[in-house]
């Protein structure tokens, strides 16, 4: 099938970038990625600088692969990352529009690669559980309620690529911060440290320039793992626990 | 160059504790003089740099990806094993031991694999510390599953993301570590040399993705976590950026290789569907926990499977490997499959697949269980291939998913490099000539949280590491040789794309260093790598500059040393006259077609040192012992 693409491209953080107009010849098998790569090839054939996008694990997990399609993160089906569309999703001679996630908290680095070191410095801020390589008690010493750890998981789903920040009006990466806070609220482990870590994480996703969330839901909608804004309730509960 | 593997006396029970009653250790208040550079932060490379910051070194942290969640141990799907016998079915540390030196064909050290197997326990109780929401059963306790090879369940897992969990686990502990200022990340880099100072490592050259800068870092000690280098192949269940370059520039800087032909070929995967293809997705081998494999007992019989009935069916690993059965380990597994396919047997559209049944256990135990347990990897099969598994079988193929060789590595996993280390996948040491399901999540974190924290202290205690900065002139050789290459690759202008070259390596690779080698297939590889890299040096097409992001010029460098590791695989393969694990020599196999060990003159580690450009590297041999298990003829029967 022939598609028209229309491809965000930026030569770097500073350059205003702009759209450009391509056609690639696609087959219904392909991934979306794949008929990135193919269009890649033409361009390289002809001489032209190849569109430059993240992917890596191209299976859904590793959270690299991040792009805008037709307004929407990850493109039009849900709970899928990008690099898990398929091509039989569209028809001969749809135009498809391709652009870099777009956030204050997420600068572009080039045409659809963009800067997400924001989320790590958010864990660095108190994701995580304090607890030294050692000699911990056994891993079954606390029994943890099949139900709790099951919705722990729901949230330790995530993968970590921004979507949540792309979709929201308000640019606010509470889905990512929430799923955190929630996966830990939901567990004894950390127990200890679940004011400060709710705290912490908090500012410093305010500090990157991430909007407030004003429950409209986008990131939730977009999420290749589907994980609920549960999180943000839980993650205000978490806040307003710590503070008062 | 000798190798010494440095095993420790005594019997191998007793090896690790003595090993570590004897080591010198650095005094708290010294190890903040120390500086390690750790190389790729999955499981072994992460784990390793948190537990190293705890301890008080200075530790730099060096990744490809933006940020190091993302490393290539996230995709692991199925579980980890350790031998904590919960389900009190028999399992003991012995058996764990045991079922790993015969799962790898006995062509793996006894003396590291008895260590893995002794930590495998604290593993399971770290990660359960960190918060990794494992699966539980309704008590609160932690499930297990069973995976290949074992006849016990010893597989915990989360769904079937543990890889992700564990890999976030010793992501979190490392970011606890940044934020403690023990560990300083270095993002988008890409490793492209070692640094030797005094015969010993002494830093790295990188390559800022971002901005092409090439960079100078100076450490007391190099820890290389890579991973390994199933990408060879092209096509393989690896991510997209996963390289050897790193530990393929270590080899040609003096670090041996150990067993490179050793590469396992997973047997459920998504088969392939066209050339456009730039990956193949695993389906996790727990599925094979609930789900019967066949293929149709005729040959071309392309019905529908629901219309072939149950007495045409050949469910061919239960009638030939009826004590484990669909359990049967990985290689014997995808040769099963491929020895039907090639028998005229195989279903779907390319005869090239075989079928994964889950209706027999949806008829025992309900939909909603087989969802339970499965789900997110139904829900991933629909979404390629557009089939609902819940009523159709899955069509599943073998594919390239782990490379058992690597680097070759001493007890302590240092390599003939004194102070360059080599961790997890990237190494060779643990899983012989095949590894079993959930054995690599095991050893990538027992290589970082419990075995280099000991032996790195040892080396740095006792070793003399007077200080060097980057302005060595070691340094600047190494970075001009980096900036020559890319300038090289950079000035061939040429017609062809990486790609185009990456899909004909892989081809050659697949089909003549793949599931089943022989001496012609092996010799022909060998000739046709040589003049497709004489070609890719003179024909390649690579656009835009060095100094700005452009991840074409990254991927040439890669393939630049997947020509060169690909012909030392060919080699290895062909100088190893038996059949062992995942190298199946056709000439060597016994009479109902298994593979046939030659232990009188092949029961070592095959090193392969670097002789320089255009020479033939050179073998060293490290005889392999077994005081603890008895060789015998692999039997899943």
């Amino acid at each position: 099938m022939k598609l028209n693409l229309k491809v965000w491209r930026q030569k770097g953080p500073n350059d205003r970038g702009g759209f450009r107009n391509y056609t690639v010849e696609a087959n219904e098998h392909m991934s979306f990625l794949e008929m990135l790569d193919f269009l890649n090839e033409d361009l390289i054939a002809n001489g032209e600088e190849p569109v430059e996008f993240d992917s890596d694990c191209r299976e859904g997990i590793c959270g690299s692969c991040g792009m805008v399609i037709d307004g929407i993160a990850h493109g039009p089906w849900q709970g899928a990352a990008t690099c898990q569309l398929h091509m039989r999703h569209y028809r001969e001679g749809d135009t498809i529009t391709i652009e870099p996630f777009r956030a204050k908290g997420f600068p572009v680095i080039k045409d659809l690669v963009v800067d997400r070191s924001a989320f790590d410095r958010i864990m660095i801020a108190g994701g995580y559980v304090s607890v030294n390589t050692g000699a911990p008690p056994d891993a079954n010493a606390i029994p943890i309620p099949q139900d709790k750890a099951e919705r722990a998981m729901d949230f330790a789903a995530c993968i970590g690529c921004g979507a949540c920040v792309a979709a929201c009006p308000n640019s606010s990466a509470s889905l990512f911060t929430g799923a955190k806070i929630a996966q830990y609220s939901l567990l004894p482990q950390g127990e200890p440290e679940r004011k400060r870590r709710a705290r912490r994480m908090i500012d410093q996703m305010e500090q990157e320039g991430f909007g407030d969330c004003s429950n409209y839901a986008e990131c939730e909608a977009v999420c290749p793992k589907e994980i609920s804004i549960e999180a943000i309730a839980r993650m205000r509960r978490e806040y307003m626990k710590a503070v008062f | 160059m000798k190798l010494d593997s440095k095993i420790p006396a005594g019997p191998v029970q007793e090896k690790w504790d003595r090993h570590k009653n004897s080591i010198k250790l650095v005094n708290p208040a010294n190890k903040r003089k120390f500086t390690i550079i750790v190389v790729g932060t999955g499981l072994a490379g992460a784990s390793a740099a948190a537990s190293l910051g705890e301890l008080g070194y200075n530790v730099k942290a060096y990744f490809i990806h933006d940020t190091s969640r993302r490393a290539h141990s996230i995709a692991a799907q199925g579980g980890i094993n350790a031998a904590k016998n919960y389900p009190n079915d028999g399992d003991t540390i012995e058996r764990l031991f045991a079922d790993t030196v015969k799962g790898g064909d006995f062509r793996a050290r006894e003396a590291n694999v008895y260590r893995l197997a002794q930590v495998s326990n604290a593993i399971i109780d770290q990660c359960v510390a960190q918060g990794v929401p494992f699966a539980r059963e309704y008590g609160g306790l932690l499930a297990n599953r069973s995976f290949g090879g074992a006849q016990v369940s010893r597989t915990f897992y989360a769904r079937g993301q543990t890889g992700q969990q564990l890999l976030l686990g010793a992501y979190s502990a490392m970011m606890r570590q940044v934020e403690a200022g023990k560990v300083k990340q270095f993002p988008r880099r890409e490793m492209l040399d070692l640094v030797i100072i005094d015969g010993k490592a002494r830093g790295i050259i990188t390559r800022n993705l971002i901005t092409g800068v090439i960079e100078r870092h100076e450490a007391d000690a190099v820890l290389l976590c890579t991973g390994g280098y199933g990408n060879v192949y092209y096509l393989s269940t690896n991510a997209k950026n996963s390289n050897a370059t790193a530990v393929w520039r270590c080899y040609k800087r003096g670090a041996a290789f150990g067993n490179p032909c050793f590469t396992q070929i997973h047997p459920t995967c998504i088969p392939q569907s066209g050339d456009y293809q730039s990956k193949l997705t695993l389906m996790s081998e727990s599925l094979r926990n609930d789900g019967r494999v066949w293929v149709p007992k005729n040959k071309g019989d392309n019905r529908h499977p629901s219309d072939i009935p149950e007495e045409e069916r050949d469910y061919y690993l239960e009638r030939k490997y009826p004590s484990y059965g669909n359990l049967a380990p990985r290689d014997i597994s995808s040769r099963a499959a491929k020895e039907v396919c090639d028998d005229g047997r195989g279903v779907g559209d390319t005869g090239l697949a075989v079928y994964l049944d889950f209706q027999d256990a949806i008829n025992r135990l309900g939909k909603d269980v087989i969802r339970q347990r499965y789900s997110n990897l139904f829900d991933m099969y629909q979404r390629i291939t557009d089939e609902n598994p819940y009523e159709v079988p899955m069509r599943i193929y073998p594919a390239v998913h782990y490379t058992m060789g690597g680097l070759w590595v001493d007890y302590n996993l240092m390599s003939t490099i004194p102070g360059l280390y080599v961790l997890g996948e990237a190494n060779f040491s643990d899983h012989g000539a095949n590894r079993l399901g959930a054995s690599a999540l095991m050893q990538g974190l027992a290589d970082g949280y419990f075995v280099i924290p000991y032996t790195i202290g040892d080396y740095l205690a006792s070793t003399e590491l007077p200080k060097v900065t980057s302005n060595h002139d070691a340094f600047a050789d190494a970075a001009d040789g980096v900036q020559q290459m890319t300038q090289k690759l950079l000035g061939i202008n040429g017609s062809k794309t990486v790609l185009q070259f990456h899909r004909e390596l892989g081809k050659i690779m697949w089909n003549n260093v793949g599931m089943a080698r022989t001496k012609k297939s092996l010799q022909d590889a060998v000739k046709k790598i040589k003049n497709l890299r004489e070609e890719f040096w003179q024909n390649l097409k690579l656009i835009g500059r060095d100094q700005e992001l452009n991840k074409d010029l990254e991927y040439a460098g890669r393939l630049a040393d997947y020509f060169e590791l690909g012909e030392l695989m060919a080699q290895d393969a062909l100088h190893r006259n038996e059949s062992c694990g995942g190298h199946f020599r056709e000439e060597y196999q016994t009479e109902d077609g298994e593979a046939l060990r030659n232990d009188k003159e092949f029961a070592y580690v095959a090193a392969w040192e670097y002789k320089g450009e255009g020479k033939k590297p050179k073998l060293h041999k490290e005889p392999l012992k077994f005081q603890a298990v008895k060789l015998t003829q692999r039997s899943y029967k």
